[in-house]
């Protein structure tokens, strides 16, 4: 007999391989995120008192919320990205830049955005009028409840931006 | 210089060879690592330790990920968080507090095993003592970890044993202070016995691992009946194919198969503790959150570490200290103290025999006392058994002296 | 066979061990409570027979102090105020007929002090439930009534809210004295979350009106169930005094119904896992057992021309 295991080492070290498999999904599991983190992962803004051109930063899951009441001599007003809130518009999207994450500074007389670390621009909608960045900046799931908006959870408006392929 | 063959494969057999010596190294760690056949089961318990040492180490590291080294938040952060928000968070903390409990039951089948066969004598004389130090190690490693919950019980132990190092009369409130870094125990001791149990002990623990298998390779490991055995020449006699002859067996994959049996049956019942049965080692004490300002009705520290402690209780402050002293140094002076050239099973070395036996009653009985509260007939038992087990240390030279030299059967 | 002794000599002392440490050395530690099965065997059976319309004219008095949530009646004051004018906040009654054994309520509301077990707290102070009948019959029509509108079914959570929650807290499942902890927001700007911050200013006010009353802070009950045995928690709610001469905490006087209804709370939240244990348990046995059976044939098959 060789010394190399036989036929039942093998089906023994198989097996163990499985109770192993069984022993990761656990330890996976221990590395999701926890119900509470995921609990806060809503956030509720009253957008009923907004200022037109003034931003408006939030937090949600820990990120920056950018929230604009889009003037209405803005060229982007008409954008498609805008959501309409009570009869106003709003641009609301996750303020960091696509690029590398950082967050873009608002100029209001010049109705955009413009990145401090790579020199990335938007404009009011979100839409990328320089690069590096190489999309818009990204709209969170979000539900409208009269003249509040819900983060976090997909309403019938967002599926709407979705269908039209605003947002992925 | 060794030779590399540039037309070797990158990580093909030969390749790896040439650069790590695999071969070698799977015979000398394995394949022909000689382990003699006449053993029973309680051979397994060095390898279930090592297996335990292993689900205490990857348990905990999943534990660590979610315990805060807190005051004011570590009780929640494993009460709350681990128990009931982490996914198979209380999957971790059962295997953990029960491996914690367990692994001692093992530690003591395995120093009673040696004790029994006399596995520390005749050039075992660094097994033991190595072996010792991983007695005390741990020791350290579950007292440090019984801190971290900071329940009512993690509270009062580290008050009491700490105080400990006041030394009776000797009163060095200095050096209480010193190792609390507080006057109490707090914040600066909880940080302190979180780095103890996270970081320093283990490291030790798995030093004193490997050097406690280093003092195997030479006097290798005993047999049932203590025979002495030429391991080079009953190896030869397996490599050339005598198998029910040769006196010895290779580690890999011999004696492995043994000892995975043994292993899966321990874990059948370790499993079955962690599942139905883990209330022994948690104690519902410590499930209520420290309060420096009341102390529990009964405290008593983990059952393994009763009989010293009962050692320690039934005589006054300073004799008490220095009974508790005695012994936790007196079992590393065991190879010493056992004067008999005989290496055989107690149950062939007459007085021995006895002693050995009264020993591990005496131990059960101080454990036992320790638990119970030290009042009426439980305070003479536990004093009687403390003279005892004193008595019986220091008349082991001469039980072993009377001793006989054994005649061997074969 | 060998092998199977010295197996025995070792499970034998490992027993023995653990035997003596655990359930000996506990006995001896605890002193054991003969329970009652919440029956009440201290209190005379009441003979007369309620009648439901006569008790609700008479629960009009309840009303002083109490809310009947069920049957639209507020409380009259919110649980702040009620605890500084009274100690804690007096329950809510819509569950009380449901909960309670029908034989205590007829001797609580006749005699409250005593049926409660709580004379030694109230030596030189009035307690502040008043005695609302004077005798069987109209203490039977008020439990007649209070039976009359219990739901059929109460939820567990609502058993420990009714029963324990107006002076025991539970963390961890965001209950406090005067309520659950509100789902709040902090200012972006400032970090400070106000409404929360009032909120616990609210809860201090409450648990110092309680300390006041019951002379400390009853214990957080979120993992009471791993803390005290079940027998322990039985017999001591049953009748406090039995298991802490002397503690402040009343008899409440829950049926064995009512209790189990408690109890099943306390274990959804101190003991979350139990659930879990149970799925899980039997795969991980099976799968170790069917390891062993490998194992088995593996090491048989390596030892089998060995001797």
């Amino acid at each position: 007999m060789s010394d190399r295991r036989d036929f039942f080492g093998k089906a023994l070290g198989a097996f163990a391989g499985l109770g192993a498999l069984g022993a990761l999904y656990a330890a996976k599991r221990t590395w999701d995120p926890l119900p509470s983190v995921k609990a806060a992962g809503f956030t509720t803004v009253d957008l009923s008192k907004a200022e037109p051109n003034v931003l408006y930063t939030e937090m949600w899951r820990g990120k920056p919320i950018f929230i604009l009441k889009v003037a209405k001599d803005d060229k982007a007003y008409s954008d498609k990205r805008l959501i309409n809130v009570g009869g106003d518009k709003f641009f609301i999207a996750i303020g960091l830049c696509t690029h590398l994450g950082c967050i873009p500074a608002y100029f209001p007389d010049k109705h955009k955005f413009i990145c401090a670390c790579h020199g990335g621009q938007f404009d009011a909608a979100g839409e990328v009028l320089k690069s590096p960045p190489p999309s818009p900046l990204v709209i969170p799931p979000f539900k409208v409840d009269g003249k509040k908006v819900v983060l976090g959870e997909a309403g019938p408006e967002y599926k709407k931006l979705q269908e039209a392929g605003v947002v992925a | 210089m060794a030779h590399f063959d540039p037309n070797a494969r990158p990580f093909s057999h030969k390749w790896m060879n040439e650069r790590l010596a695999v071969d070698t190294l799977q015979k000398v760690l394995s394949t022909e690592y000689w382990i003699p056949k006449n053993i029973n089961f309680l051979w397994a318990m060095g390898m279930i330790l090592a297996a335990t040492f292993g689900i205490l180490l990857i348990s905990g590291i999943f534990l660590l990920m979610y315990y805060i080294p807190d005051t004011k938040q570590a009780f929640d952060s494993v009460n709350y968080t681990v128990m009931s928000e982490v996914g198979y968070g209380w999957l971790w903390r059962h295997m953990h507090g029960v491996a914690a409990s367990v692994v001692f039951l093992i530690i003591y089948i395995h120093m009673f095993t040696g004790i029994y066969y006399g596995s520390y004598k005749k050039g075992r004389e660094m097994i033991w003592l190595s072996g010792m130090l991983l007695f005390v190690t741990f020791s350290a490693e579950a007292f440090s970890g019984y801190m971290l919950p900071w329940g009512q019980m993690s509270y009062w132990a580290g008050m009491v044993i700490t105080n400990l190092f006041s030394l009776g009369s000797l009163d060095f409130q200095g050096l209480v202070e010193w190792i609390r870094g507080d006057y109490v125990p707090g914040q600066a001791f909880l940080n302190r016995f979180f780095m103890l149990h996270v970081l320093l002990m283990p490291l030790i623990i798995m030093a004193l691992i490997v050097l406690h298998f280093g003092t195997l390779r030479i006097p290798h490991v005993n047999n049932q009946d203590g025979e002495e055995i030429d391991f080079d020449a009953e190896a030869q006699k397996w490599k050339a194919g005598l198998r029910k002859e040769s006196k010895v067996i290779p580690f890999n994959p011999v004696f492995l198969s043994k000892d995975v049996f043994v292993m899966s049956i321990y874990f059948i019942i370790y499993f079955y503790l962690v599942f139905y049965h883990f209330e022994f080692a948690m104690d519902p004490v410590n499930f209520d959150p420290a309060n420096p300002l009341k102390t529990p009705p009964h405290i008593y520290p983990e059952w393994y570490f009763l009989w010293s402690y009962e050692i320690l209780r039934p005589f006054p402050k300073d004799p008490g200290l220095v009974a508790f002293g005695f012994a936790q140094v007196i079992f590393f002076l065991l190879p010493f103290l056992d004067r008999s050239p005989n290496v055989a099973p107690a149950s062939r070395r007459k007085p021995f025999r006895c002693w050995f036996w009264i020993l591990l009653v005496d131990m059960i009985v101080l454990t036992i006392m320790g638990k119970v509260p030290p009042v009426g007939v439980y305070t003479t038992i536990g004093t009687v058994a403390a003279w005892v087990f004193i008595l019986l240390w220091v008349t082991l030279p001469i039980v072993t002296k009377l001793e006989k030299p054994v005649r061997r059967s074969k | 066979m060998k092998d199977l002794k010295k197996l025995g000599i070792v499970v034998f002392f490992t027993l023995l061990v653990y035997i003596g440490v655990e359930p000996y050395a506990h006995s001896v530690m605890h002193k054991h409570v003969e329970g009652h099965n919440f029956k009440y065997p201290d209190l005379k059976p009441i003979a007369a027979k309620g009648n439901p319309e006569t008790g609700k004219a008479l629960a009009a008095a309840c009303m002083g102090c109490h809310s009947i949530k069920s049957q639209g009646v507020p409380a009259p004051m919110d649980p702040v105020s009620a605890s500084g004018a009274y100690g804690v906040n007096p329950p809510d009654l819509s569950l009380i007929g449901a909960l309670l054994d029908e034989k205590y309520l007829a001797h609580f509301l006749k005699d409250p002090v005593h049926t409660a077990i709580v004379a030694h707290k109230f030596k030189d102070r009035a307690y502040p439930m008043p005695p609302m009948a004077t005798d069987d019959q109209s203490a039977a029509d008020l439990v007649a009534y209070f039976k009359s509108i219990a739901p059929k079914e109460v939820k567990p959570k609502e058993a420990y809210e009714f029963a324990c929650g107006r002076c025991h807290e539970m963390r961890y499942a965001k209950w406090t004295q005067i309520g659950e902890v509100p789902k709040t927001k902090k200012n972006i700007q400032t970090g400070a979350d106000l409404a929360k911050l009032k909120f616990n200013e609210k809860l201090a006010e409450y648990k110092g009106n309680m300390v006041k009353y019951l002379g400390k802070l009853p214990p957080d009950l979120s993992i009471i169930v791993r803390a005290r045995s079940e027998e322990f928690l039985e017999t001591f709610v049953e009748d406090p005094q039995s298991q802490l001469p002397g503690t402040g905490m009343p008899r409440v006087g829950l049926s064995k119904e009512g209790y189990e209804k408690v109890f099943a709370y306390l274990e959804e939240v101190g003991d979350p896992s139990k659930p879990k244990r149970e799925k899980v348990g039997p795969i991980v046995l099976l799968y170790m057992v069917v390891f062993a059976f490998l194992a088995y044939l593996w090491y048989k098959h390596q030892w089998k021309d060995l001797h």
